[in-house]
């Protein structure tokens, strides 16, 4: 965690590898009581834990600040969704016959919040997560400075981050 | 998108250096206290007596009270910031109001009961309800700007400390123009004061403190 935040990228990607298991862990049991994608928690929960990582104090817990970021994306994630809570039966029926492999890793709500990002954002974000490029190569190819795809990319992962939060509440 | 695509795009992102956010608060205070003097310096000036009220144990208990108020809360926002930390030394909190309560019943038992609505209404008291809210504004800016970078998983909460700091603040510059000591005005509309401007950060919080 430590290194991570001193911008180790291979440091921090290892880390939210690891991360994502246990999140996965945490999410999956509560998002299917309520019949929610139980993925499109945890990459809402990826993305806070991404842009909150300033608010980890060195030399506490990483488990313990997870699990307060992660409840809280839990709970934002379930009052947003609160009113399919009320088919429990059904959805657990469904949830029954899935095959858990198959829906392993892939989600759509970020995709629909990816749709509202503006030309640039996507493109960025889609070069760096899909292609897995860097920045330098990102930049060649989109014909921006490094910088400038640095904050795009920053800029981005905000505005997604956003998007959850603007669905207005149900309650 | 497949969370590990994610990943790749997170860890891109992180390939610059995090600033601690215990950083960020600090100089958010720090800078806000500043901002905030500075408009009390281009608005006001402290009284004209204020050589002869400093050593006069009304004013000082004046200072003390609104200065133990914006420490208090300072160290409480540290906490309330952050997603998983618990509040120690939260009593500190309530030493300002029973400061103050115990400066007003020595009040009431020192001076003459004919006296104390003069005491109470003061001269100023419209005075004292605009200008502590408009010198909190600078600080109560900074801090709002800083807890946006923060976690604080009630932000109502984040934001009705930051409003108090940011009273604490407002008042301690007011007190220095103030001229009216007596802890039954401090009491009756500092606390007013400080608690609309506190009430006003808690509705912001809810508002612009969400993540």
């Amino acid at each position: 965690m430590e290194h991570s935040l001193q911008g180790d990228v291979c440091a921090y990607q290892q880390l939210l590898v690891l991360l994502t298991v246990a999140i996965r862990n945490a999410v999956r049991g509560r998002a299917r009581a309520a019949g929610i994608d139980a993925e499109d928690v945890v990459q809402e929960v990826l993305l806070a834990l991404h842009l909150k990582r300033s608010t980890w104090v060195r030399g506490t817990p990483v488990a313990r600040w997870l699990a307060a970021i992660a409840r809280n994306k839990i709970v934002d994630a379930l009052r947003r969704r609160g009113h399919r809570v009320e088919v429990p039966v059904e959805t657990v029926l469904e949830t029954l016959w899935i095959d858990e492999v198959e829906n392993e890793g892939q989600a759509h709500d970020l995709e629909r919040a990816l749709t509202k990002l503006n030309e640039r954002q996507r493109e960025v974000v889609r070069a760096v997560s899909l292609e897995g490029h860097s920045a330098q190569e990102v930049a060649t190819r989109l014909q921006m400075t490094e910088v400038a795809v640095r904050v795009t990319l920053h800029r981005g992962l905000r505005a997604l981050a956003a998007t959850f939060r603007a669905v207005p509440n149900e309650d | 998108m497949k969370t590990e695509e994610l990943i790749r795009a997170l860890a891109a992102d992180g390939s610059q250096p995090v600033r601690p956010i215990g950083h960020t608060l600090w100089r958010a205070l720090a800078t806000g206290a500043l901002l905030s003097t500075a408009l009390f310096l281009l608005l006001l000036h402290p009284r004209l007596d204020i050589g002869r009220a400093i050593s006069t144990v009304r004013f000082d208990f004046k200072l003390l009270v609104v200065a133990c108020l914006a420490v208090a809360s300072a160290i409480f926002l540290g906490y309330v910031a952050l997603p998983a930390s618990s509040a120690r030394q939260r009593w500190l909190l309530y030493l300002a109001p029973v400061l103050l309560a115990g400066g007003v019943v020595i009040e009431l038992a020192t001076t003459p009961a004919a006296s104390w609505s003069e005491r109470l209404i003061g001269h100023n008291a419209v005075h004292c309800l605009s200008l502590i809210p408009l010198l909190a504004l600078p600080s109560l800016a900074c801090l709002f700007f800083a807890l946006r970078r923060a976690a604080p998983l009630r932000p109502p909460l984040a934001g009705a400390t930051a409003g108090l700091m940011s009273g604490g603040v407002g008042g301690v510059l007011y007190a220095l123009t103030c001229p009216d000591d007596s802890p039954l005005f401090v009491a009756t509309w500092y606390t007013i004061a400080i608690g609309m401007v506190a009430t006003g950060s808690a509705f912001g919080g809810g508002r612009w403190l969400r993540w």
